[in-house]
């Protein structure tokens, strides 16, 4: 049987159908972060009959619900147009051969006469509907007091288990088909999880209330008060107003650089080669690309909303597109504000944030430098940004290691966070909380040995470095093992990941 | 710095970092590798630019001239250069176990120091190839959620490696914390 038993303990779920050495290897492990998401597979040539189980247990499942342990685990399907979100693939496989070869699919529509081409639908149709179906069928997920479980799989079947107090951020998002529908899709962002891991369809209701649902037991809620918590309050932080968005991306350089490429690049072409397809072939990617750059980023940042409530900070945002996601307290590991050259004028800041384990990384996409940092003293609680006198600049003999943009860089560590600054037309301001600090490194080549300087490079969780590149190599000496013993005193004082237990 | 090197003389009295006077005073006491890991490169390094050196001296004799055997030089010089280097590159690399943190510094030219708290630590893994067994060698990685962490000792005793992941083990399931 694959599926597992309510009561299993953690340890048993890990090493189970793991071979010797995985054992040994997971034993190795030091316990610090179990691995966030387990998951376990059964291929279909291994267990011959596991489809006629699966079949058999649900059966047991049209009853709502699995026995066998001492709290039942009530599993549930999808959205019944689930399926349907693949229906579009056939369809554009047909038009891109066609568009691909013009000719050749113009003779074969000819040769294919009305008899033929119903027969293939009666046997197409059907066929694609079952496999929709079934797909839809064998996948169930469950909430139980400390893990969302996601079974899916027809020969080869796949169980996950993803543990709440784990969880780094939690996204709801809504394509413009789906939202036409009333779906939404729901995804648990943890270390190690992957696209397959979200719950696509749920309808809207649904996904909200198990959005609500996870936070609460995530957060720490008695486990049979965790349903009826419902949703927490939202407090509305700041809203980036259309305009504003329209005018920052003018002022982009990223938008008329590729705007300049996508008639530049072409019409350079046209005069070298007077080949109409060269021309079409180029120009098509690049006003695409500058489309995206400047269009794309529009509907996806319009109506930028970030709110605060007790599950932790709240970002909606996108015209057609629309998305929510929730970030738990004490899961962002750097922020970092970035200043373009032609925003300077005006005070806009941009403001990218990075969680372990999710995509996401834009907090702001607009807005003025002081509402920016009022919405980062939120987001990070007790921070202050340091001000540009606080950063302390490279030593002046620096300028021989980085010419010219050595007066970019600049350093500043306060009791909370760790700052540096890096460019010198595009600043940007990066901030690591001292107790998201995985590992401080010290890096020195022969001509900063010889110009007496190094770089400290400090890793966080989400797979991001920041550096404070030159500062004295005596400074950075220091610096190394002060930032470590600051960020182990910091995470001495972090909240813990059961943030209202 | 003002630091206590010892290179590995008598086996298995690395384990002296547990005495708390050292501890209390902050100083690392810094460990160097076992001289096994010198000599495993060092034997590396003849074994491939030996032959080499020879094969291009003779084929280059014998196909284009004498003056052309001068190429075989080029692989010896190497070999010369390379020798005193491994040596030095072999000096360079030393790890300290301190209360809270392990200490990893390394390099000659491009010289790199890594502190990584224990309670950071994700896994600690032992690796030893079919050339560091014939050795008798094994490495000891750790890593922590950022994979930029680039925290490896390589070439020690295999039960000093042993050691050192029991140790690092424990101590991390110490003072665990998360992300």
């Amino acid at each position: 049987m694959t599926v597992p038993t309510p009561g299993a303990d953690d340890a048993m779920s890990t090493t189970r159908n793991t071979t010797p050495e995985q054992r040994t290897a997971a034993e190795h492990r030091t316990g610090v972060e179990q691995r966030t998401a387990v998951e376990q597979r059964t291929g279909a040539e291994q267990q011959p009959t596991a489809v006629h189980q699966a079949a058999v247990e649900d059966r047991a499942d049209v009853d709502g619900e699995i026995s066998g342990g001492p709290a039942a685990v009530v599993e549930q399907r999808l959205h019944p147009v689930t399926p349907l979100r693949r229906a579009w693939a056939p369809v554009a496989v047909v038009i891109g051969w066609a568009v691909h070869d013009p000719d050749g699919a113009q003779r074969q529509l000819t040769r294919l006469d009305p008899s033929t081409l119903l027969i293939g639908l009666a046997v197409l149709v059907p066929a694609a509907a079952l496999y929709g179906f079934l797909t839809w069928w064998f996948t169930h997920f469950a909430v139980t007091d400390s893990e969302l479980r996601i079974r899916t799989g027809l020969l080869f079947r796949r169980t996950a288990h993803i543990r709440l107090e784990r969880i780094q951020a939690v996204d709801v998002t809504r394509p413009l088909l789906a939202r036409i529908a009333g779906v939404a899709k729901l995804r648990l962002d943890v270390v190690g999880t992957d696209k397959k891991d979200e719950l696509a369809y749920l309808g809207e209701g649904t996904a909200r209330a198990l959005r609500a649902e996870l936070l609460a037991r995530a957060a720490g809620f008695a486990p049979d008060s965790a349903q009826d918590v419902g949703e927490a309050p939202e407090r509305q932080l700041l809203k980036v107003p259309p305009g504003v968005l329209a005018v920052s991306l003018v002022l982009t350089g990223a938008t008329w650089g590729t705007l300049l490429a996508a008639v530049v690049v072409p019409s350079v072409l046209w005069i070298a080669t007077e080949s109409l397809w060269t021309v079409l072939a180029t120009a098509l990617p690049l006003l695409g690309a500058a489309g995206a750059s400047s269009v794309g980023r529009f509907v996806g940042e319009y109506d930028w909303t970030v709110g605060e409530s007790p599950d932790g900070l709240r970002i909606d945002h996108g015209l057609l597109d629309r998305a929510h996601e929730t970030v738990p307290p004490g899961r962002v590991q750097t922020v970092r504000i970035v200043e373009p050259l032609l925003w300077r004028r005006r005070g806009w800041v941009r403001v990218e944030l990075d969680v372990a384990g999710s995509s996401n990384s834009v907090l702001i996409p607009v807005a003025p430098r002081e509402v920016a940092e009022s919405v980062i003293a939120r987001v990070l609680p007790g921070v202050r940004v340091p001000d540009a006198a606080e950063l302390v600049r490279p030593p002046a003999r620096a300028r021989w290691c980085v010419p010219l943009w050595w007066k970019g860089y600049g350093l500043a560590v306060t009791d909370t966070v760790f700052a540096a600054r890096e460019g010198l037309l595009r600043r940007q301001l990066a901030l690591v909380p001292h107790a998201k600090v995985q590992s401080v490194r010290l890096a020195q080549g022969p001509w900063e040995r010889f110009k007496h300087v190094a770089d400290v490079h400090v890793d966080t969780g989400a797979n991001k470095t920041v550096t404070a590149r030159l500062r004295d190599a005596t400074e950075a000496a220091a610096l190394l093992h002060a930032q470590a013993e600051r960020s182990r005193t910091g995470r001495r004082e972090a909240l813990p990941d059961r943030w209202m237990a | 710095m003002d630091t206590v090197c010892r290179t590995y003389a008598g086996g298995m009295e690395t384990g002296t970092v547990e005495d708390g006077a050292e501890r209390a005073q902050g100083e690392p006491v810094w460990t160097g590798l076992p001289r096994g890991l010198l000599r495993m490169r060092r034997l590396l390094l003849v074994v491939w630019l030996g032959p080499i050196a020879v094969g291009t001296g003779v084929l280059l004799g014998w196909l284009a001239g004498p003056g052309w055997t001068a190429f075989a030089l080029l692989p010896l010089g190497l070999l010369l250069w390379g020798w005193p280097m491994l040596g030095r590159n072999w000096r360079s690399w030393r790890y300290a176990e301190r209360a809270d943190d392990l200490l990893i510094s390394r390099g000659v030219l491009w010289r790199e120091e890594t502190v990584v708290p224990y309670g950071r630590m994700q896994l600690v893994e032992v690796t030893s190839g079919p050339v560091e067994r014939h050795f008798g060698l094994a490495s000891v990685q750790l890593h922590t959620a950022a994979a930029a962490t680039d925290a490896r000792i390589p070439g020690l005793d295999p039960e000093e490696a042993e050691r050192l992941r029991d140790r690092l083990t424990q101590l991390g399931e110490a003072r665990s914390a998360g992300l």
